[in-house]
């Protein structure tokens, strides 16, 4: 049995996972900070 | 000597979790989290992506299941963090209840989804290891289904948050869900004793002998503490993420009650 397609099936669900939630954090994130300074700032 | 003692100006005030009241207050979280959290990504990425890297293309093929071990290097960090995740919004609940404190509350429903994410990836890892393995993606087996209840639990959690109008009702009863749920946490760890599985004994012990080679084992610890260093940091900025948007909120709507 060729067991690549398993192996780099399941190391590529984790990585897009783990990529795709730090990024979503991320921007969720920056976002915050950047809408209440500009609300402070008013 | 009429003296009321059980009025609350004679009584010493109650110490109990007063350093939980002073940490968990929202600005000073936020004080506190904002400086370590760049520091805390950087340091679980280079974890995460060694772990991930070492055991893909380094770490040595298991004797009886050859490259197909590999999968270990994500599915097991992946377990262990949905467990420990899963545990850590417990004690979010228990907090909550018991000290109603809104930061508990926030901390769970920013818990919820990560926790799930974790869940999801050890449960297709967990699939895609058990085909070459053991014939099939999915078994009935005892491991599995117990995991497969902390995802919907997990699901659970985030679904009954959003299902009152009054976001406080949401908090009290997803809280009562965690702890309720909680009593699945031993039934995971214990499943592969309690029951005859298809999934295999515990490998690693950290009272007892690991049933595992050195050169397997490091890569796996990396990876482990990426994983749950990953897990923290995202919660961290998840967390404080939900308070500038309160705050935010909050502000916003202090300005339009002033200009009404």
């Amino acid at each position: 049995m060729n067991l690549a397609p398993f192996i780099d099936g399941s190391y590529a669900i984790s990585v897009v996972f783990l990529v795709g939630v730090f990024a979503l954090t991320y921007t969720r994130y920056r976002n915050a900070v950047k809408r209440l300074a500009a609300v402070e700032k008013r | 000597m009429n003296e009321n003692v059980l009025n609350a100006e004679v009584l010493p005030a109650s110490r109990t979790g007063s350093w939980l009241h002073y940490y968990a207050n929202p600005g000073r979280f936020l004080r506190l989290a904002q400086p370590v959290l760049p520091w805390a990504a950087a340091v679980s990425i280079i974890l995460t992506v060694t772990g991930i890297i070492w055991g893909y293309a380094f770490a040595p093929a298991d004797w009886e299941q050859g490259n197909a071990a590999r999968i270990m290097y994500v599915h097991v960090p992946a377990a262990w963090v949905a467990m420990a995740g899963y545990a850590a919004l417990a004690v979010c609940s228990f907090f909550s209840i018991i000290w109603r404190h809104p930061l508990a509350d926030l901390a769970a429903e920013e818990i919820g989804p990560v926790g799930a994410g974790f869940t999801f990836v050890c449960l297709v890892s967990g699939a895609l290891w058990g085909k070459p393995m053991w014939g099939a993606y999915w078994v009935w087996d005892a491991r599995l289904t117990s995991v497969l209840v902390l995802f919907f639990l997990y699901l659970g959690h985030i679904a009954l948050i959003r299902a009152f109008d009054n976001r406080a009702h949401g908090y009290r009863a997803a809280a009562i869900l965690a702890l309720v749920g909680a009593v699945n946490l031993p039934i995971i760890v214990f499943s592969v004793q309690w029951w005859n599985t298809l999934h295999q004994g515990n490998t690693i012990s950290i009272t007892g002998s690991s049933k595992i080679y050195i050169t397997m084992l490091y890569p796996l610890l990396i990876a482990t503490l990426g994983f749950y260093l990953s897990f923290i940091t995202l919660v961290t900025a998840r967390l404080c993420a939900a308070i500038m948007e309160r705050k935010t909120r909050a502000l916003l709507l202090a300005a339009a009650e002033r200009a009404s």
